[in-house]
């Protein structure tokens, strides 16, 4: 692991900061672990996978200004969106598709976040159909003098389409208040790096759109945390956007309904464990004597007591009526 | 009243909203400085300044898209794509996304876009400069699809797209740009309803329903069928989705014989849904049955004028529909 003893003390960061990053990771990949089993049990259609990325989503959305930045994630961020106010409950009842999904009242798949009381910018299916919104929502910024930035997340092989490159070069053009952070799972789907994209990195794109662009280890929240918040300052100070390209581990298949088996080996998969970075972060905290024995065991118990409590709930709630189907299709 | 034509009406309109709410904002190829190239943004770009006139690089997917987030955070913008042609690259925007917003937020966010694009042909355009695509949108609950056929309607219809809290497809003819000159209550805020289409001319023989640059070809064709004791009923449609299902039945229902006009594609085009609306509704009512005027299917319209003239409904052949249908 990269980080040093106390690396976070240098960043800003305070103990309690660095457990509360911990406590958001494991939370999200803990509510994962469960959707599947709930999947497998034949209990809810479908999950979608934030294994492996925790440290990338939770390190970024920590280094945003969570009072009034703005997020357009894709559907791995779990971790992103725990951070900027969905709770447990939130997740799965959109899990379960209930009437009291915030993100849609049941109407999308799991995965597609939004919510305006959290600032976070409605998605859906298409991939890199959010960079644009994002762009727009820093273009907003800077028409209306607000001090936010918007961040935008997206996974490498998205970086192929046009939307990536359309909203890139106007962000760049503008010199808009905003980050894109491409969450590199080294596979989109089956299809590895090498056959997805062809220039060396996703981040030396950037020099094309005119703005910043780093690739860093996204397995450790701290370096993701230090790299956005740099990113931020930049923004903020209308110095441009940036594009982060985070190396991250997807140590799930693509979704409940892939199996990997046709495109990964074990061996792969067993090297990709070796990098979760929850573990890498459980033992940086440890080895700062931040993370004790009853700490962990009360962070663990209080995370499934959240989770058990969470399902039972989204279970026992209700669909929404069949008769809102028309609901909303145009303001009413 | 001032007279304008159509396109220094659709500037006008779009001046008046950029006065009354700084949320507005312009933003498409060659918008800023040059003024578009029909000019519709004359005199925007030096009296609101680049901010608000925004010459957008050229990338209509971006163009779209990046209006599609700034309308969901609360501004007002006006995308606009060069020729209805070049719409392609920004349907993922509009279809997946602007269309879908309030519904599948389930009411949270939602998206106040205004995407105008100049479309159709017979300005000798060829295939790439004359397209009507409407027919494209006409299947997507969430958008609005707006086609003026007048200077009026379009500054009042435009004032009400940028207004509207959903997102609205603005179809411009631009044959309409600089033939249509009409004299406009500009003095009053006038604001024409979206979803609502127009009795532009009450007649008993027969009615036409039709939208775009076909209302006025149809009324100069009625003015001198009347002289012949021909009376038209003209029902434009004004906004062509969704489509105003009460007036077309009851315009329908008036004559019992209808001819429906477009510039499209006949299959496929707005107006078999209108037809089928009136099969629906009215077939007891009707006289003969539901007449479609349309372009061939054939991709588009050539360059070379004659074949241009052949595709496009002219006003030989509108009259020549009308009179069979009085004879039925």
């Amino acid at each position: 692991m990269k980080t040093v003893e106390n690396e976070h003390v240098h960043l800003g960061l305070t103990d309690e900061d660095v457990l509360d990053m911990y406590k958001k990771m494991l939370l999200a990949r803990k509510l994962d672990e469960r959707m599947w089993l709930l999947n497998r049990a034949g209990k809810i259609p479908f999950v979608i996978s934030c294994q492996g990325q925790e440290a990338t989503q939770v390190g970024a959305a920590f280094a945003l200004d969570r009072e009034v930045d703005y997020i357009a994630p894709y559907y791995r961020d779990f971790g992103v969106v725990l951070s900027f106010g969905l709770t447990a409950k939130d997740m799965m009842l959109s899990a379960f598709a209930k009437e009291e999904d915030p993100n849609s009242g049941g109407r999308q798949m799991p995965g597609h976040f939004g919510s305006r009381k959290h600032r976070i910018i409605t998605g859906s299916s298409p991939v890199t159909t959010q960079v644009p919104h994002a762009v727009g929502f820093a273009l907003a910024a800077k028409m209306k003098k607000e001090s936010f930035v918007t961040l935008t997340t997206l996974g490498e092989g998205s970086t192929n389409q046009g939307d990536f490159h359309e909203g890139l070069n106007f962000a760049g053009v503008h010199k808009l208040p905003i980050i894109t952070l491409v969450e590199n799972n080294k596979l989109a789907i089956s299809v590895p790096y090498d056959k997805q994209v062809a220039s060396e990195t996703v981040a030396i794109r950037a020099k094309s759109y005119g703005m910043y662009g780093e690739k860093i280890d996204g397995t450790d929240p701290l370096q993701v945390f230090k790299v956005i918040k740099e990113a931020r300052e930049r923004a903020m100070n209308g110095e441009g956007p940036s594009l982060i390209e985070a190396e991250t581990v997807r140590l799930t298949a693509h979704s409940s309904d892939d199996n990997d088996a046709a495109y990964r080996t074990k061996e792969e998969k067993e090297a990709d464990r070796k990098n979760d970075c929850i573990v890498k972060f459980a033992d940086y905290l440890k080895s700062c004597g931040i993370l004790t024995d009853t700490i962990e065991t009360n962070i663990v118990e209080t995370i499934q007591n959240e989770i058990n409590e969470a399902t039972k709930y989204a279970e026992n709630a209700p669909f929404a009526p069949v008769t809102s189907l028309t609901d909303y299709v145009y303001e009413q | 009243m001032t007279e304008l034509n159509y396109i220094q009406a659709i500037t006008l309109a779009m001046e008046e909203e950029m006065t009354r709410d700084e949320n507005v904002f312009v933003v498409g190829e060659d918008v800023g400085i040059k003024g578009g190239v029909f000019r519709a943004t004359d005199g925007l770009y030096d009296k609101f300044g680049e901010d608000r006139v925004i010459d957008a690089p050229l990338a209509e997917s971006a163009i779209v898209g990046v209006g599609v987030g700034a309308a969901m955070y609360g501004m007002r913008p006006i995308a606009e794509i060069q020729f209805a042609d070049f719409i392609f690259p920004a349907v993922n925007q509009i279809i997946s996304e602007a269309a879908k917003i309030r519904y599948r937020s389930n009411n949270d966010w939602n998206c106040p876009i205004t995407i105008r694009a100049p479309f159709g042909g017979g300005v000798s355009g060829a295939l790439y400069h004359s397209q009507s695509v409407e027919a494209i949108f006409n299947s997507t609950p969430g958008l609005k699809v707006v086609v003026p056929s007048s200077p009026r309607d379009a500054r009042g219809l435009l004032k009400a797209a940028i207004r509207d809290n959903d997102p609205v497809l603005f179809f411009e003819h631009k044959r309409a740009y600089r033939l249509l000159k009409e004299n406009i209550p500009t003095e009053e805020d006038e604001v024409i309803p979206i979803g609502k289409a127009a009795i532009k001319r009450e007649g008993e023989d027969v009615t036409v329903i039709t939208y775009g640059i076909n209302v006025s070809i149809t009324e100069k064709i009625a003015t001198k069928l009347e002289k012949e004791g021909v009376s038209v009923h003209l029902l434009d449609l004004r906004t062509i989705y969704p489509l105003d299902q009460e007036a077309i039945i009851e315009a329908a229902k008036k004559t019992g014989k209808v001819l429906l006009i477009t510039e499209d594609n006949k299959e496929g085009s707005i107006i078999g849904e209108v037809s089928a609306i009136i099969a629906e509704y009215c077939l007891f009512d009707l006289d003969a049955p539901v007449k479609r005027l349309a372009a061939p299917d054939v991709p588009t319209m050539p360059y070379a004028q004659p074949l241009e003239r052949e595709f496009l409904v002219t006003e030989d052949k509108i009259e020549e529909e009308i009179k069979q249908l009085v004879r039925f």
